[in-house]
């Protein structure tokens, strides 16, 4: 027998049909690559989860396994959630994505919804992600305008487009405010890794590098910061994915809040209504999925000014942080005068801009 | 007062009635420790223990029970033989990445033609790559040495580079815009190692475990070979005058848990985990070791071992999904179950007697 034929008599014996009876609430489930008191990426992925509740209420059950590993145990993970009766999948990391499709393809009645991948193979199989690149380029403005070394840190993850793409906005807008600037990347090969993270930001620290970024979701960076700080030192950092508020208001300034909430609040909605169809979703701030939290008083005035107008600009949809004039790396232009990146292009960013030193990792 | 006194011979009562002691101390210990996280104990224990095997799903759980317990057994297997004969290695988890590279790349090379050679072809050269990280601590100490334990784990660590390279850089499936990873071997008719009967989990690395333990078991209990392993771990000057070849003995027993080892990771880059990524490496080199001792480094010991490894995973995560468990409690609740098993090990080897006792 296969799967198939099993999961047929399963649903016909009523084991795992999916709660769409009107009584029944909606299970929800989410898959997570770390722990949800990570303090970053998964802690945010659960305060969307637990917004989902309050807004619902009864009306919707949500279930969670956290540290799923991205690579043979996520498909056995995403599996038994379906099996349990949920109706809706997210699995919030990049490495479930094959995981995902295959499993998408033995519970075509189950919606699935996939973070940061490309891979759609099923019609009950939908993309998401956020446009981190637009908080990258407030963040880069107020680093361009902290650093008194012009030496910039950026603790990158993997050499995917996503961290490409807020690599080169946060050094676009810092260079912008501050031409001299000089941006060191440390590749960390990890999502989430607190030993790694603090290692590269104190590496950065030695170097000279006195403001901080990372797309890493520790705080361990912020730690390493703050224990600079303490002795003596004079460096920046932002929070990444969530607010990392209990390094306010040094060594952390700013933040990247990722806002899953309304993404979730309305894709459930979509699966409570029946209307939930395919789709490649990437919202930014304008949908409010990216947040900038509390700029500090740490940060002068002005340039809090500066980084607000950014904002309320980028949010009204009257600025893209990537618009022409911008060359590549080797001087050749990518964007003339006055042009926007077009979304396909970003999505396969492969390239830094001009002025980044060093090489992408490929 | 009471104390502990060697026996003359470990008591075999007690090696058989250990572990079951130890499950069952680990389920009143674990249960209270679900307790006190708020969520029903009896519910916690049945999910892990229960429900994966006999439960409403254990149609799929049974086999997901073997496919994770199948490279476990693999792994444990080679690692018990040279245990047995005081031959640490310790890199068992770097032998299983640099086999499933090897492997990977090995087939990679023919993408997309299509043709049955490809697999064994594959399985030959995992095998190697796992031979050949283990042949440089192997080496360094019949010729020069140094300490197997330190060399061994320090070249995990080599490897786990090595794969991220390989994910990012040379092994990258290039139709995938930028992102890390290398083609899915399990999509890929001539490299996927598949269910081999749909729905059981058995695929050809449970099959080469199976072969694997029987192999062991014959070569220790009948063969020449397996005479001089059990008198080096016994007694090395004794096996030095018997006429053993130590650094034979090094070699072979380096070489064998490194063969099984890349073999493992072979068959899991082509079957359960799909592709080289960089997060592949999965702690099944390390686990391993867990498993060898807990089987007693039987084989097949090893393999109920492996077994009920793999089912407080698979019931772990159940757990952790269904109840709402944090991952730390199930990663603990497995801790003490281990935990338990070397405890009460002591009865094996101690009897316990109350009251004055000679002084020791």
């Amino acid at each position: 027998m296969t799967l198939k034929t099993l999961l047929a008599g399963a649903m016909a014996l009523g084991l795992a049909t999916p709660a769409l009876a009107q009584d029944d609430p909606v299970k929800v489930g989410f898959i997570y690559v770390g722990p949800i008191g990570d303090g970053g990426w998964t802690y945010q992925h659960d305060q969307g989860r637990l917004a989902v509740e309050e807004h619902f209420g009864d009306a919707v059950e949500t279930v969670y396994q956290e540290s799923v590993p991205e690579g043979a145990d996520a498909e056995r993970a995403i599996t038994q959630m379906a099996l349990q009766g949920a109706d809706l999948i997210f699995t919030t990391s990049f490495g479930y994505m094959d995981a995902t499709n295959a499993v998408a393809a033995k519970f075509p009645d189950v919606k699935f919804e996939h973070a940061t991948g490309f891979k759609r193979e099923h019609p009950n199989v939908s993309t998401y992600d956020a446009r981190f690149y637009e908080g990258r380029a407030v963040t880069g403005t107020i680093a361009g305008h902290l650093t008194e070394t012009n030496k910039i840190g950026y603790i990158a993850s993997f050499p995917i487009p996503e961290v490409i793409q807020g690599i080169n906005s946060s050094f676009l807008h810092a260079q912008k405010v501050n031409p001299d600037i000089e941006m060191v990347v440390t590749w960390a090969y990890t999502w989430f890794d607190p030993a790694k993270e603090a290692d590269a930001a104190r590496a950065m620290i030695d170097q000279g590098v006195d403001v901080i970024l990372q797309h890493t979701d520790s705080t361990a960076p912020q730690a390493a910061a703050q224990e600079a700080n303490e002795n003596g030192g004079r460096v920046f950092t932002f929070g990444q994915a969530s607010d990392m508020a209990e390094f306010k208001p040094t060594p952390r300034v700013a933040s990247i809040i990722d806002d899953w909430s309304p993404y979730y609040i309305e894709r459930v909605q979509a699966v409570i209504d029946g209307t939930w169809e395919q789709q490649a979703s990437w919202g930014g701030m304008p949908e409010g999925e990216v947040v900038i939290g509390e700029i500090t008083d740490a940060v002068p005035a002005e340039v809090k000014a500066e980084a607000e107008a950014m904002i309320a600009a980028i949010t009204a949809g009257e600025y893209h942080p990537f618009t022409g004039p911008i060359n590549r790396q080797d001087g050749s232009a990518w964007l003339a005068e006055g042009e926007v990146a077009e979304d396909g292009a970003l999505l396969g960013m492969d390239f830094y801009i001009e002025g980044l030193t060093g090489d992408i990792p490929n | 007062m009471i104390h502990l006194e060697r026996r003359p011979t470990p008591s075999r009562a007690w090696g058989a009635a250990s572990p079951l002691l130890a499950v069952a101390l680990t389920m009143v210990a674990g249960g209270l420790m679900f307790a006190a996280l708020g969520k029903d104990p009896l519910e916690a224990l049945r999910t892990i223990f229960w429900d994966p095997v006999l439960g409403e799903f254990a149609w799929y759980f049974r086999g997901q029970i073997l496919v994770k317990a199948g490279p476990l057994i693999l792994i444990a297997v080679g690692l018990a033989l040279g245990f047995r004969a005081g031959v640490w290695n310790i890199g068992a988890e770097g032998q299983y990445i640099v086999g499933a590279i090897c492997g990977a790349a090995a087939g990679l090379v023919f993408y997309p033609t299509d043709s049955v050679r490809i697999f064994p072809f594959m399985v030959v050269f995992g095998a190697f790559g796992g031979i050949a990280w283990a042949m440089i601590p192997a080496l360094l100490k019949v010729r020069l040495g140094t300490n197997e334990i330190l060399v061994s784990l320090m070249l995990v660590y080599v490897a786990e580079n090595l794969l991220a390279s390989a994910a990012v850089n040379w092994l990258r499936n290039p139709d995938a815009v930028g992102f890390p990873g290398s083609r899915n071997l399990a999509r890929w008719d001539a490299s996927a190692n598949l269910e081999l009967i749909e729905g059981t989990g058995i695929h050809w690395g449970v099959v080469a475990a199976l072969i694997a333990v029987i192999f062991a078991h014959v070569m220790l209990t009948r063969h020449l070979m397996g005479f001089q392993v059990r008198l080096a771990g016994a007694s090395p000057r004794a096996a030095r005058f018997g006429g053993v070849n130590t650094g034979r003995l090094i070699v072979l027993c380096l070489g064998f848990s490194g063969m099984l080892a890349g073999m493992a990771g072979l068959f899991e880059v082509t079957g359960p985990a799909g592709q080289i990524s960089i997060d592949f490496a999965s702690g099944y080199g390390f686990t391993a070791i867990i498993v060898a001792f807990l089987g007693r480094l039987n084989p097949l010991g090893i393999v109920a071992a492996g077994l009920l490894m793999a089912l407080t995973y698979v019931g772990g995560e159940a757990a952790s999904a269904n109840l709402g468990l944090p991952s730390a409690a199930i990663s603990a609740f497995q801790g003490m179950l281990l935990f338990f098993l070397l405890a009460v090990d002591v009865l094996t080897n101690f009897r316990v007697r109350v009251g004055k006792g000679v002084a020791a």
